[in-house]
């Protein structure tokens, strides 16, 4: 400082200014609070959440015994000699998982092998950013692209299968299985990438070839972000709504595995029951509650399975 | 005798070897271009199977592209001149809420966790968690959180546009929070600590030095976000957004729907017409939706700051 600055050539300034702040700054503290609150905020969602969930579930379970709920195969809540066995969605919701993600794995982890470890960059520069354009198509276009094209085109492929009605899970879960490939590719890809070069390069010293050290190598290496890829694909299934409502249907009460046939998941059960103004406090109500909370449950344990894995990568490469 | 004993050693060997390396050579050559096939037959799949989406829709709808669409109200009975002004009137309205809220509190929540937070502290590690498990809810869940606690319950706004947007706001702000924290994470400690050294305080660091390196990150978790609400229709279903309104919505008064719904609503009826008519809603959504998704990445890969 030299002699003209005013602070140290007044008198006052003889004995050393402390090191603390000189004004008390209330307005840094009002947006570190702001802030705080802002990540409060989605503390409060999960809370309301379960809040929203627990009330009717609760109201729901004292009508129904939970035990008739979980193994019961007859899903009629709407009939006038209603019956609340929820396997047949529950089944409907696992044929979308099971189809879907049997086209996305194949076809995404290829695909994300592809882009890591063998595509030129140029090629990698177009096709990577394709994908993560192509995630964001809205699900409504793709549920109706399953039930306008997907399902005759299917038919037309396989004349020999018992086509019936418009609707067919099995086509509903190859659309979803499209939609969830990018998610797929993009997550493994980035899962490959992040195996350390050296890990490669003592392969090929060894001798292994590229496709060795592909399959061999860095897929195993980064085998715990290609689960996570996956578990958070099958939870995205499990949770898809529009594609299954257009191309799927609302089903028939029975328990059915048939994949050509309209089959209703739970899902598609909300979505179809709660349009228009339904009374509060009546079963019906009440039921879309607890089929909520179960698809709340089993998604909350996906993406939990789905955590650990991302985790025990992260902790091994960064 | 000890030298032809080598000799034949040596030549015995290297014949094995020569052996084992060119065989099994060409069985990997073989299975290499094989596995390269397979792979570009699965990224052409993935590609293929979403672009004849796009090309479908065209040739469905292509032929209603025309400005009425834009203009004209919905219809049941004469679907030949509808269109999806009220509907694009409520996507309005929904988004612009959802900006509202989420550009303020994911960067507010984003900025507390990487800035402020303690990591050691329990409830910070808590809402860490919650985000990434808030981010896997399926969006029909976020519906009936609407529906119990926002149209009706302790919020209580009725079957409202600001009730969707809303809804939607909450369901796609862990998107923006874990994006926004990706971006202000990428921005290197040594800056900030420049900054605290000189004698900045905190809210100076983040504002003048953090947030203008982050924004383009930010911004790209933002648009991405946004588009994901422009085409979500799943949750809106449960929180009022069905009815088919023939009117200009308002923000808080009864009645509203959106481009996605209303193409729900058009392709759930039976004429060609209105099949017609949904896949030319279907390709307005896909240019606004696709074209937010390629300035987002762009925007991203062209700004991002590699340090």
């Amino acid at each position: 400082m030299t002699a003209s600055d005013p602070r140290t050539s007044s008198p006052g300034a003889l004995t050393r200014r402390g090191l603390e702040a000189s004004s008390p700054r209330y307005g840094e503290k009002a947006f570190k609070v702001f802030f705080a609150f802002c990540g409060i905020v989605s503390v409060a969602v999960t809370t309301a959440i379960v809040l929203s969930l627990i009330p009717p579930t609760f109201a729901f379970f004292r009508e129904v015994p939970i035990g008739d709920f979980l193994t019961g195969t007859l899903w009629a809540p709407a009939f006038s000699v209603a019956s609340f066995g929820v396997l047949p969605i529950v089944v409907g919701s696992l044929m979308v998982v099971v189809i879907s993600l049997s086209v996305a794995i194949p076809v995404g982890l290829l695909s994300a092998i592809y882009l890591s470890e063998y595509a030129p960059t140029r090629v990698r520069r177009v096709i990577k950013p394709m994908l993560e354009v192509l995630e964001g198509i809205p699900t409504v276009a793709i549920g109706l692209f399953a039930f306008w094209f997907l399902r005759p085109l299917a038919e037309t492929l396989f004349p020999f299968l018992p086509w019936q009605g418009p609707f067919a899970i099995g086509v509903a879960a190859v659309a979803v299985g499209l939609l969830i490939v990018p998610l797929v590719t993009s997550v493994s890809d980035d899962a490959m990438r992040a195996v350390p070069m050296a890990l490669r390069e003592g392969a090929y010293a060894l001798g292994a070839g590229k496709l060795k050290v592909s399959l061999r190598v860095v897929f195993p290496a980064a085998i715990s972000g290609i689960v996570a890829a996956v578990v958070l694909a099958g939870s995205r299934a499990v949770g898809e709504t529009m594609v299954v409502l257009l191309a799927a249907g609302a089903g028939n009460p029975q328990l059915s595995f048939d994949p050509t046939k309209g089959v209703q998941t739970m899902t598609s059960f909300i979505a179809g029951r709660a349009t228009g103004d339904i009374a509060t406090g009546t079963i019906v109500y009440d039921t879309i509650f607890a089929v909520g909370t179960l698809l709340f449950v089993s998604t909350l344990i996906l993406n939990m399975i789905a955590i650990r894995f991302v985790r025990r990568f992260r902790e091994v490469y960064e | 005798m000890a030298t032809r004993r080598v000799e034949l050693a040596t030549s015995g060997a290297r014949a094995a070897t020569l052996g084992a390396l060119t065989s099994s050579s060409n069985r990997d050559h073989a299975m290499n271009t094989i596995f390269i096939g397979l792979m570009l037959l699965g990224l052409g799949f993935a590609i293929v199977g979403l672009a004849s989406l796009i090309v479908f829709m065209f040739v469905e709808g292509g032929g209603r592209l025309t400005w009425s669409l834009f203009t004209a109200g919905p219809s049941t009975i004469t679907p030949a001149t509808a269109g999806y002004r009220t509907a694009i009137l409520g996507t309005l309205y929904v988004i612009g809420g959802v900006v509202l809220f989420v550009v303020p509190v994911g960067i507010g929540a984003a900025i507390y966790l990487e800035e402020y937070a303690d990591k050691n502290r329990w409830w910070n590690r808590l809402i860490e968690l919650n985000i990434q498990n808030l981010a896997g809810v399926p969006s029909i869940v976020f519906g009936i959180l609407g529906l119990a606690f926002i149209v009706r319950g302790p919020i209580g706004l009725g079957f409202v546009a600001a009730a969707g947007s809303l809804t939607l706001a909450l369901l796609v702000l862990p998107t923006v929070i874990l994006a926004s924290r990706e971006a202000i994470r990428a921005v290197p400690p040594s800056i900030s600590e420049g900054a605290l050294a000189l004698g900045a305080t905190q809210w100076q660091t983040i504002r003048r030095q953090v947030l203008p390196a982050a924004v383009p990150g930010i911004l790209t978790g933002v648009i991405l976000a946004i588009a994901r609400a422009i085409g979500e229709a799943a949750p809106l279903l449960l929180v009022g957004a069905v009815t088919f309104v023939t009117f200009n919505p308002k923000f808080l008064e009864d009645g509203y729907s959106t481009l996605p719904v209303m193409i729900f609503n058009y392709s759930s009826r039976p004429q060609e017409e209105f099949r017609i008519l949904a896949a030319a809603g279907v390709i307005v959504m896909l240019i606004l939706v696709l074209l937010m998704n390629s300035f987002a990445v762009w925007l991203r890969d062209r700004f991002e700051q590699r340090w």
